[in-house]
């Protein structure tokens, strides 16, 4: 499956937040959703490219990927569990 | 009736502000109601020093309508639903409220049944809890404590931070220090959201002895045996466990279909407009915007509303926009504090910890009440 063809359940606009922070809305949408959700956070934070693939590893959800655009990064996180 | 009717639910913070800018404002031009469902005003930072035994309840608390000027409406009573085709708010005493532009003011809203287990896990997040933590803290006589993030969003973030470094120093006060363990459950890795803060706070935490767990979003508690588990699936037994509750957006919102998930409203980051209501607005706790839920969120967005709902009430094109501004302080311990302000576009850069920083909270807090519900300080 191409990215095109990922489409995401929610989609979170987290440019220019500085707290409190990508990571954690990240966070809040994953336990919010159900297993299977497709979650999307931009972020323009740089901390974003180590904290939220740390995160996904260790809560063992599934970085599905990470997309470099013009000033920011878009993060593809799929809920396994 | 004269002029343009605007509503405004909720008298706290930004509500308050709002409701007092937009009369001073626009005069005869517009009739400003605040809708309460107390008529108390709270003043929520306070809550923190009530748990740790340094301030009474007695200040946190003020008559709502003192704090608004004469000619804004006070009415309380609670907002059940919002018509936004026909424009109207409907109240729980069966009353209905016309608005010609609606300020949603709501704020975030406790829900510690959403945790397995939250039973009597104790909190600082509402006067009740603080002061029950208070007389728990007060019989304590060491042990584990653990204070943790039981869901996200929360408001105030730097709190759980706050309250580790300040029971430390509670600790030993009391001289029960040593016979204590303080460890600080972060939902981040590492102790504090913003990076720089973080590692300010670090070495201050490691020189009192304060253990951190990182990546630690709290799932559930086991009351019985003293436990505490995370989403990611570790865990810790405790002697006194503190927990941040979940938040969510207030009811009226979800009964009227106006929020998005957990109950938080699709708000427009530079307009503070609903996004799909335009005669909507939304400010501090109750907006989906990624930043801060606290009062200073809340007290630099309603100018802005301010402003924006005084153009349109005089057909000019609004100008004014929210870029992100927010204002905190951090306390760190052993009387001193740092600041964080920061913006959309600009992280916190916090300047050392200092005995002033501590000070400037504590003149802010006793000063609160006759300067930032009047819009005398910017």
């Amino acid at each position: 499956m191409t990215l095109s063809q990922v489409q995401p359940t929610r989609s979170i606009d987290a440019r220019g937040m500085a707290c409190p922070g990508p990571l954690l809305t990240l966070i809040g949408a994953i336990r919010a959703g159900q297993a299977g959700d497709v979650i999307e956070v931009l972020s323009s934070d740089a901390g974003s490219r180590t904290d939220i693939p740390a995160w996904v590893a260790k809560a063992k959800q599934e970085l599905v990927q990470v997309v470099e655009e013009q000033g920011y990064a878009r993060f593809i996180v799929r809920k396994a569990k | 009736m004269t002029g343009a009717r605007v509503v405004v639910l909720g008298g706290g913070v930004g509500g308050t502000l709002l409701a007092n800018l937009l009369s001073k404002t626009l005069k005869r031009d517009a009739t400003v109601t605040v809708v309460d469902r107390t008529g108390m005003h709270v003043y929520q930072p306070g809550f923190l020093y009530v748990a740790l035994d340094q301030a009474d309840a007695l200040w946190l608390a003020r008559d709502e309508r003192g704090l608004l000027r004469k000619d804004v409406e006070l009415v309380i009573d609670e907002a059940t639903h919002v018509d936004p085709t026909q424009q109207v708010v409907t109240l729980e005493r069966g009353g209905a409220l016309p608005y010609d532009f609606l300020v949603l003011a709501t704020g975030s809203h406790l829900d510690r049944a959403a945790v397995p287990g939250y039973g009597g896990t104790h909190d600082f997040y509402s006067l009740d809890g603080a002061q029950r933590l208070r007389e728990e803290l007060r019989r304590f006589r060491g042990g584990r404590i653990l204070v943790g993030v039981a869901g996200i969003p929360y408001k105030c973030p730097p709190a759980p931070v706050e309250f580790v470094l300040m029971v430390d120093q509670y600790l030993r006060d009391r001289g029960i220090r040593d016979k204590s363990e303080v460890r600080l459950l972060s939902p981040l890795n590492r102790a504090f959201t913003v990076e720089s803060a973080s590692s300010m706070v670090h070495p201050i935490m490691a020189r009192k002895g304060i253990e951190l767990t990182t990546f630690f979003n709290v799932e559930s508690v086991d009351q019985a045996k003293g436990v505490v588990t995370s989403f990611e699936g570790e865990s810790f037994e405790y002697d006194l466990l503190v927990l941040v509750p979940p938040h969510r957006g207030a009811a009226v919102i979800e009964a009227s279909g106006l929020g998005g998930p957990g109950g938080w409203i699709p708000t427009d980051r530079g307009t503070l407009q609903h996004q799909q209501h335009e005669r909507i607005f939304a400010l501090g706790d109750a907006t989906d915007l990624p930043i801060s839920k606290s009062g200073s969120t809340a007290h630099f967005e309603a100018p802005v509303i301010a402003s924006r709902i005084a153009s349109l009430v005089r057909g000019s094109a609004p100008k004014e926009t929210y870029g992100g501004r927010v204002m905190c302080f951090l306390e760190v311990g052993e009387g001193k504090a740092t600041t964080l302000r920061f913006d959309y576009t600009h992280p916190p850069v916090p300047p050392q910890p200092s005995r002033l920083w501590h000070w400037a909270k504590w003149a802010f807090n006793r000063a609160y009440w006759v300067t930032v519900p009047q819009g005398r300080v910017g």
